[in-house]
């Protein structure tokens, strides 16, 4: 069998379990809570009641969008060590590679349809124009959090502790900025544990996405990223993605199944 | 760590070398992008002004403490550096002393906060910064005394020795002396008001604090009480001079 077929085979499976799984109804859900919260602040706001609209939706369906994605991914991949698909799968004459590529093109086209779907009611508090980089932000992130959770599963092959560390990641993806900014005071130190703190959190946001600058609530109520910011954010998210996946095929072809 | 994974594992050399390759291009490539992304910095003008405390106490999730906590480093890390000579200095203080009072709002038990704007954030030389400052000392200090005198005890200093404003630093010593009634503060700290009358050049004012405190028992250590008893004989000696000169 061919690689790239059965890789298509697989990720076109990935997505119809995604259908199957009432993912979709799961994210409406999300946005229809994430409106209802909109209108009842939309009530009580004094003044800017669009932007409070915007960043409150915003931020919800970010943090719900991530959470989908990874539980989504880690409890599908789960069932099938449990259900012994992956066995099955495995023991065809096809390279392993083609199923983790499969599986992580099927998730990111599942991850990118919510960051599409999550953008979209946004439009009724900001111009378009405003939320289109929002949501290419969000389907970066989403397709880093697929990979990530792909690599967390395959490691682990556990649903709490794979969940855990694509949370870990992703709170620690998220607040390294503030972490470098609060170690950065000792860079100039002569103390030497000033300066191991700073090294050490430098060495960490080297090998994390720069979340906290992605996918801004700012966007929407003032100004947009330029083309180049955007640009720079699927950038970084493709190198990550590689680097990713590569560490999740040495890791997966390790294991003895 | 075995446990977790509960597996068997097959040697390295079973992975495929375009594998072992991607990784490692993937990771030299990860740190280039991480190397040339720009580092986050807290310059002096990044401080945004800070939410309402009820917004900060909903986005805490039922831990204002610690969100308190992390707040006060936050914004300790703004404009500062090891090593620079004014750290601070270019802050908007209306700003800090607006997230100083949403960090004590938070958790009003900590002393980090108070001893920030006391003994670091009233040390710019900027007098309007440094009044700022004290003021917000003097405020929190009133709705907190026994816990909080400390700070405002350094207020009075900076306000003395700093400012020269000593009409300030005595309105400071006059609070710490009315509003602190902890064991635990010395006594010092309840005659702070006769030592600015003595540099205000109010002798008179001075003796009559002073020879009260001695006269009220209040000062159980003999060799404190000797002390403030010279200290007493030397002001009268000196309000004679001034009564024999003026004459």
């Amino acid at each position: 069998m061919h690689t790239a077929p059965f890789a298509t085979t697989i990720a076109r499976y990935t997505l119809l379990e995604a259908m199957r799984n009432r993912l979709a109804w799961l994210a409406l859900f999300a946005v229809a809570g994430a409106l209802g919260i909109a209108a009842f602040l939309h009530q009580v706001a004094i003044m800017e009641s669009r932007e409070v609209g915007a960043a409150v939706v915003a931020a919800i369906l970010r943090l719900t969008g991530v959470f989908i994605v990874v539980a989504f991914v880690v409890t599908s991949m789960v069932r099938e060590f449990n259900d012994k698909v992956l066995e099955i799968v495995l023991s065809r004459p096809v390279p392993r590679a083609s199923y983790v590529f499969g599986k992580f093109v099927g998730f990111s086209t599942a991850a990118f349809a919510i960051a599409i779907g999550f953008a979209l009611p946004l439009v009724l508090f900001t111009a378009g124009a405003r939320v289109m980089p929002w949501a290419l932000s969000l389907a970066c992130e989403l397709v880093v959090m697929v990979a990530v959770s792909l690599f967390c599963v395959l490691t682990l092959t556990n649903v709490v502790a794979a969940l855990g560390a694509a949370a870990a990641f992703y709170v620690l993806s998220r607040s390294i900025g503030a972490a470098q900014v609060i170690a950065a005071a000792g860079e100039r130190s002569a103390a030497w544990t000033d300066r191991a703190a700073d090294w050490t959190v430098a060495a960490i946001a080297r090998l994390l996405p720069a979340f906290d600058q992605w996918t801004q609530t700012v966007w929407l109520v003032a100004s947009g990223p330029d083309w180049a910011a955007l640009g720079s954010i699927a950038l970084q998210a493709s190198v990550y993605v590689a680097l990713i996946l590569a560490a999740a095929l040495f890791d997966f072809h390790r294991q003895n199944f | 760590m075995k446990s977790l994974l509960a597996r068997d594992e097959r040697p390295v050399k079973d992975v495929p070398p375009w594998v072992i390759g991607a990784l490692a291009v993937g990771l030299a490539a990860q740190l280039v992008v991480a190397a040339v992304r720009p580092a986050p910095r807290a310059t002096a003008e990044d401080l945004p002004p800070p939410p309402s405390t009820a917004l900060l106490r909903l986005a805490s999730l039922g831990e204002p403490v610690a969100a308190a906590k992390l707040l006060m480093l936050h914004l300790q890390s703004f404009d500062y550096r090891v090593g620079s000579r004014v750290p601070y200095r270019d802050l908007d203080y209306e700003r800090v002393v607006a997230w100083l009072d949403r960090i004590v709002d938070l958790d009003p038990l900590a002393q980090y906060p108070l001893m920030t704007a006391s003994r670091i954030y009233a040390e710019v030389p900027d007098p309007a910064k440094q009044r700022l400052m004290l003021d917000f000392v003097y405020r929190r200090y009133l709705e907190d005394p026994n816990r909080r005198w400390p700070w405002l005890a350094h207020a009075a200093y900076v306000a003395k020795h700093q400012l020269k404003d000593l009409p300030l630093a005595r309105r400071y010593a006059v609070a710490l002396e009315k509003n602190t009634t902890t064991p635990d503060a010395p006594l010092w700290v309840r005659q702070m008001e006769f030592f600015i009358l003595e540099d205000m050049n109010e002798l008179e004012a001075a003796k009559i604090l002073l020879g009260g405190l001695v006269a009220s028992g209040q000062i159980k250590d003999a060799r404190e009480l000797a002390m403030l008893q010279a200290r007493l004989k030397g002001l009268e000696e000196r309000i004679e001079a001034e009564k024999k000169a003026g004459k």
